[in-house]
Order: structure tokens, then C-alpha cells, then sequence
């Protein structure tokens, strides 16, 4: 297997305290929970189409979740569970867009690759790689002309650095001096190839960051702290005006791309390597080490686990989406006519 | 009332929504210190900033994603695509992302953006800068589209295109950037998907957009010599589509011939007649004629290209077969 050298670039000013610890173990066994929740209602084709899980990247979306401000803004990829739940927004309406319910979050018009809660600052799951990255440099730019002080984080996946919105948004990014956060997570692989093999350089996202000004910044995606005090320095740099920050959080998926991908294309010895440097269990036993107790842990586990379940209740019991919704909303009138 | 080109036009109506909104802002390739590539920009950046005016790298991905991401979050941005040929770098945000967003989120996401950029030929460019895309655009749900044909329509489209909480894109014609009009004084502020009738004839229907339209008038002048009173349309709009007007001239006519710079196949023309066909066919006293250009690329030299595009002489050619 081969793993990327980490460098922090960012070294943590100070150890997250024991709040932010129950705060991060929180997030990722919520997310956890969700996504073999909707692996087990995609089996039972209860969830159509096509779902990408976070499995295995938890720390990711937990450590930037925490770090953030509640006006910061998120975009993700399809792969954007995990983001949309630590920003907040409550499980049932997540679960049931999964399930195409009229309570899902978008009504269902929109599906697990487009979860969005403006609300909750999460601007949006795209399903096009790369596409949201000059999104977010749109947002930030307006943070920037408004100072407001909000932050943009773009999340996106290892495949996304070999497209060429990545290039223009960085590049935009960088010349314009704006508060965005791209955070790459590299999980080694596009759908089913190695992005090894199909990138000039070693690291996908950090070797590239110095052709835009910008420092190396490799880290290791598995540990929650470690994201958190990245997320947390990069943050404060984009707010004070020191432009943006480009992450590499290396890390793994357990399961398939999408849907039952059973992943075979993946060596067993790397598997088995990734799956012993499980971000839960590994998390959990820190905290443990760290002198938290038991059973605090075991009360965050049960309630995650009963949000979950009525999450999933909620969202079975959601009715169809009403039919009218076909041809709403295409307009800021909330209708779709053409003519006049 | 002054006497505008339409590229003065295009810097005025932004002027007047940028002093009016300070969320308006404009971006693109050249746009502010060079003041447009055919200098339609020109004086924004020194009355309004270089905050509000910006000049981009060559990445219309990113000028297209930054106008999104900040339409999605306050701004009213107003964005240029040099040459309507480049849409095809970043159809990705318009197709995919800024046409798509309101309706998959359900109505969470507003982008109250406009988009625009020089389209058609006439200007001897050649294949790649001389197209006429505006089909590509009618042809996605979620995108306003529009196309003035003179200095006061510029204006009024722009800023009713500004102020619309929908995506829009305005087409402006390239050959027409230094044709003169005539513009009221004051505020002007247009709608959206209203054609306007520019002549009136009660034996022939003709339908035209943006550099079509003076091709149609003087098609007009020329067939009332001879005795024929034709109505000319200028479309303006194509999402919305002004149905209404056509349908009613069409019915009183009961003659439509459509005067088209996009290529042939599923140019507007095509969704002209079929809802013709479909909502007024009794009316009708003789086949719908299609002039467009016919289905291949734009040709460079000036004597291929003046055949290319539908000319005064094509229509005239086109009108015995429409009159039947
Ligand atoms: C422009 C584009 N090309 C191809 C695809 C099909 N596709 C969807 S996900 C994916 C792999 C992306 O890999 P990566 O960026 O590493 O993200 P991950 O799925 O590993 O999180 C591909 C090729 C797409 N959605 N968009
Ligand atoms: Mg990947």
C-alpha cells in the first residue's frame, strides 16, 4: 500500500479539549449509524437509485463540522451525508429525501447526491466532480464583498484535483484573495481506480497547492483532532483575510463506491490495513485513554443510535411527494412555465 | 431620448443597476480595466471600483461557479462569457449547476444572476466565434433567455434581467454592438418574455430575433412594394416565450414564415411552429416556412458567410412558399 507522507502544515496550536473530544466522537458515530442505516434501506430497496457513503471518512466531516461557525458555509460532493449532518440539520428529513418522501429534505426532487439545507449553511451537494469548486469561490467572494466574516468549505474527493475546475477555482481563489477552504478528501480512489494511477504527482491535492502559492498540507483524514485543528487554523487564516487554504485529509472508504459496490479492485492487505485504522473505534479508545468515561460514551452511542431509528421511522412513515411538485419551483414564482 | 450604440447601451443599463443595488456586481475576461472585449464595459470600472467590477483569468468555469456561489449568497452578479461559442467550456454551470439548483433543492437556492455574452456571426470570425447558441440555451429548463435587437432593449432587458430573481441569459448580437438607437431618458427597465411588434401587416407574419429583426423590417419594406403587408415580430424573449403575441398575429394573418440565425435542427423556429401548428393550425392558410441558417458551421470569409446567414433576399425567396 502506498500512503502519502503527512505533513500537518498546520501543527496544532493546542489539543482539542475534552468537550470538543465528545463533540467529534459525537459527530462520527452519528454519521456512522446513519450511513449503515441507508446501506441497509438501499438493500432493501427501500433507497432508489444511488447513494455514496462516508463510511470510514467520518473524522472528516466531523472535524470540520465542529470546527466551523454556524454562518459558515458548506459545499460537498455526492458524497455529502456526513456534511449535511454536521451542520445540523436533523436526521429525518436526510433519511427521508433518501427515501423520495415528501419530507425529505428537498421534497425528494433532489436525492442523496443533492442534499441542501440553506438554513443550516449547507449550500448544496453536487454531483458533477469538481463543479462546486468555483462555487464555493463565489460564495466566499461575497463573504469577502460583504464582510461578513463567513467562510466557505469546499469538500471534494481525490478524483476532483484532476479536473479543470479545480485548477480555475484555486487559481481564482488564490488571485483573489478569498475566505475558502477547498478540503480534499483523499480516500485513494476515483470510482474504481487508484487515483495513483492516473495523477502526475503523489499526493493529488497537496503537491499541487505550490502551483498556486499556496503551502503543501497533507494530513492524516482519520484522526478527528487532527482535522479539527486544521479546520480550525485554516478558518481563522480565511477570516483574518489570509486568503484561502487547499487540505489534503488522507483517508479510506470502508465500503463500495456507491450503491452495493462490492469494491473488489481493492487489494485485501490495503483493506484489511484501513479497516484496522478504523477513525471510530480508534477515536473512541483515545478518548477512553483520555480519561472519559465509559458510560459517557456508551449514552452518546445509544442516542445516536435512537435518532437514527426514529430518523428512519419518520422517514418510512413520510407520504410520496405530492404530485404537483413535478413542476414546481423551477422559477422563483414557484412554478415552470415557459410562455407568456 | 439620446442616440446610444447598443454597446453604450450595455454599459448604461448596467450602470443604472449597479447604482440603484450595491449587491450587483460584474465579472469576466477583460471586463473592467480593458472595458470589454467589444468595449461594452467601458467607464464601469472607474465609476464603480474594482470591488464591484473584476476582471477574471480565462476560466469561464470559475466566472460562472463564482456567480453562482455568489448569487446563492446575496450578490446580484452579472457575469460575461466573451463569445457565446465559449459556453461550451462551461456548460457544466449553466446546464448542470445554475439551471438545476432552485428546482433540486425544492426552492431553497435563489440565483438571481445574469449572464452576458456576445453571440452571432456577421463579424467575419469564423466557426468558433461566430455562433448563434441561443437554442442551446432555450433548449435547458431553468434559464431565462433573452436577446435585445436595439439600444433601448438593451437596457430594458438587462435591467429587468437583473432584477429578476431568476437565472438569465442575455444574448447580445455582435454585429449590432455599434448600430445606433434611439433611448428614452431616465430609468428604463424592460420584461421579460414581451415581444414587440415592429411593423404591422395584415398578410404575413414574420418572426425575427436580435440581428434578424433588421433583416425582416426591410424584408417587410421591400414585399409591401409589392403589395404585401407583413407583420414583423421581434421575438426579444425566448424564455419566457411570448406565445400570445404570435399566436394572435398568426391567426390574423394566417401566414408565419421565421426568420432564424441559429443552424437548422431545433433552432427556436422549430418550437415557433410546432405550438403554431399545434394551437392555431385553422387559422393557418399556407405551410410555415423556416429561414435559417442552414445546418453547418458559420464559414469565415465574408462572401460564404453573407450566404450563410438568412439575408433580405432569402426571406423574400422564402415568403411565395409561406403565401402558398
Ligand atoms: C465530471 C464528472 N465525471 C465523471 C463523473 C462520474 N463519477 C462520479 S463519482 C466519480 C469518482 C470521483 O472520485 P473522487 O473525486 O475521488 O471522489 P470519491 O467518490 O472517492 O469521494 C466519478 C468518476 C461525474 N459525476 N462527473
Ligand atoms: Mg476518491
Amino acid at each position: 500500500m502506498a500512503t502519502s507522507p503527512l505533513t500537518t502544515g498546520t501543527e496544532p496550536a493546542a489539543r482539542s479539549g475534552p468537550e470538543t473530544g465528545l463533540a467529534l466522537y459525537r459527530w462520527m458515530v452519528v454519521i456512522r449509524q446513519f450511513e449503515k442505516r441507508a446501506y441497509d434501506l438501499f438493500l432493501q430497496n427501500l433507497v432508489k437509485g444511488t447513494s455514496h457513503l462516508s463510511l470510514g471518512q467520518e473524522a472528516v466531516a466531523a472535524g470540520f463540522g465542529v470546527a466551523m461557525r454556524p454562518d459558515d458555509w458548506t459545499f460537498a460532493t455526492y458524497r455529502g451525508h456526513a456534511h449535511t449532518i454536521v451542520r445540523g440539520v436533523p436526521l429525518t428529513p436526510i433519511m427521508a429525501e433518501l427515501l423520495g418522501r415528501d419530507n425529505g429534505l428537498l421534497r425528494g426532487k433532489g436525492g442523496s447526491m443533492h442534499l441542501t439545507s440553506v438554513a443550516h449553511g449547507m449550500m448544496g451537494s453536487y454531483a458533477i466532480v469538481g463543479a462546486h469548486l468555483p462555487v464555493a469561490v463565489g460564495a466566499a467572494w461575497s463573504a469577502a464583498y460583504r464582510k461578513s466574516g463567513q467562510v466557505a468549505v469546499c469538500f471534494f474527493g481525490d478524483g476532483a484535483t484532476n479536473i479543470g475546475a479545480f485548477h480555475e477555482a484555486l487559481n481564482l481563489a488564490v488571485v483573489w484573495n478569498l475566505p475558502v477552504v477547498f478540503v480534499c478528501e483523499n480516500n485513494l480512489y476515483m470510482e474504481y481506480t487508484p487515483i495513483g494511477a492516473v495523477t502526475a504527482v503523489p499526493r493529488p491535492a497537496a503537491d499541487r497547492a505550490p502551483a498556486y502559492g499556496l503551502p503543501p498540507v497533507a494530513i492524516d483524514g482519520n484522526d478527528p483532532e487532527v482535522v479539527h485543528q486544521t479546520a480550525l487554523a485554516a478558518l481563522e487564516r480565511a477570516r483574518s483575510g489570509g486568503g484561502p487554504s487547499l487540505i489534503e485529509a488522507v483517508t479510506y472508504r470502508h465500503g463500495g463506491h456507491s450503491r452495493a459496490d462490492p469494491a473488489t479492485y481493492r487489494p485485501k492487505e490495503e483493506v484489511a490495513d484501513w479497516l484496522a485504522r478504523d477513525p471510530v473505534p480508534a477515536y473512541r479508545a483515545r478518548l477512553v485513554g483520555a480519561g472519559v468515561p465509559e458510560d459517557e460514551l456508551q449514552r452518546v452511542e445509544a442516542e445516536a443510535k435512537e435518532a437514527v431509528d426514529r430518523a428512519t421511522e419518520e422517514a418510512k412513515a413520510g407520504p410520496p411527494p405530492d404530485p404537483g411538485l413535478v413542476t414546481a419551483d423551477l422559477w422563483a414564482d414557484g412554478g415552470s412555465s415557459w410562455r407568456s | 431620448m439620446a442616440e446610444l450604440t447598443y454597446r453604450e447601451a450595455v454599459a448604461r443599463a448596467i450602470a443604472q443597476e449597479m447604482e440603484r443595488d450595491p449587491s450587483v456586481v460584474l465579472l469576466g475576461e477583460d471586463v473592467a480595466g480593458a472595458g470589454g472585449a467589444f468595449k461594452a464595459t467601458g467607464g464601469l470600472l472607474e465609476r464603480f471600483g474594482p470591488e464591484r467590477v473584476r476582471d477574471t483569468p480565462i476560466s469561464e468555469q470559475a466566472i460562472l461557479g463564482a456567480a453562482m456561489g455568489a448569487a446563492m449568497t446575496g450578490l446580484r452578479p452579472i457575469a460575461e462569457v466573451m463569445f457565446s461559442d465559449f459556453f461550451a467550456v462551461c456548460w457544466d454551470m449553466v446546464a448542470n449547476q445554475i439551471a438545476k439548483s432552485r428546482y433540486m433543492t425544492a426552492g431553497q437556492v435563489q440565483l438571481p444572476l445574469v449572464v452576458r455574452s456576445g453571440n452571432g456571426g456577421g463579424s467575419r470570425f469564423g466557426a468558433q466565434h461566430s455562433q448563434s447558441v441561443e437554442n442551446w440555451a432555450m433548449a435547458v429548463p431553468g434559464l431565462k433567455v433573452v436577446a435585445p435587437s436595439c439600444p433601448s432593449d438593451v437596457i430594458g432587458l438587462l435591467a429587468a434581467a437583473v432584477r429578476d430573481p431568476d437565472p438569465v441569459l442575455v444574448f447580445e448580437h455582435k454585429s449590432l454592438y455599434p448600430t445606433k438607437g434611439e433611448v428614452p431618458d431616465g430609468e428604463l427597465v424592460g420584461h421579460l418574455g414581451q415581444a414587440a411588434l415592429r411593423r404591422q401587416g395584415g398578410d404575413l407574419t414574420l418572426v425575427a430575433l436580435a440581428a434578424m429583426v433588421p433583416v425582416a423590417l426591410e424584408a417587410a419594406e421591400r414585399l409591401a412594394a409589392e403589395g404585401v403587408q407583413a407583420t414583423v415580430i421581434d421575438l426579444r424573449s425566448l424564455v419566457p416565450l411570448d406565445v400570445s403575441t404570435v399566436l394572435s398575429s398568426v391567426s390574423a394573418t394566417g401566414h408565419l414564415v421565421t426568420v432564424e440565425e441559429n443552424p437548422r435542427l431545433c433552432g427556436w423556429g422549430a418550437e415557433l411552429a410546432s405550438i403554431v401548428a399545434e394551437e392555431c393550425f385553422y387559422d393557418l392558410d399556407g405551410p410555415i416556412v423556416r429561414v435559417t441558417t442552414p445546418h453547418v458551421p458559420l464559414p469565415a470569409a465574408d462572401s460564404l458567410e453573407d450566404l450563410a446567414r438568412p439575408s433580405v433576399a432569402r426571406v423574400l425567396e422564402a415568403v411565395p412558399r409561406a403565401l402558398g
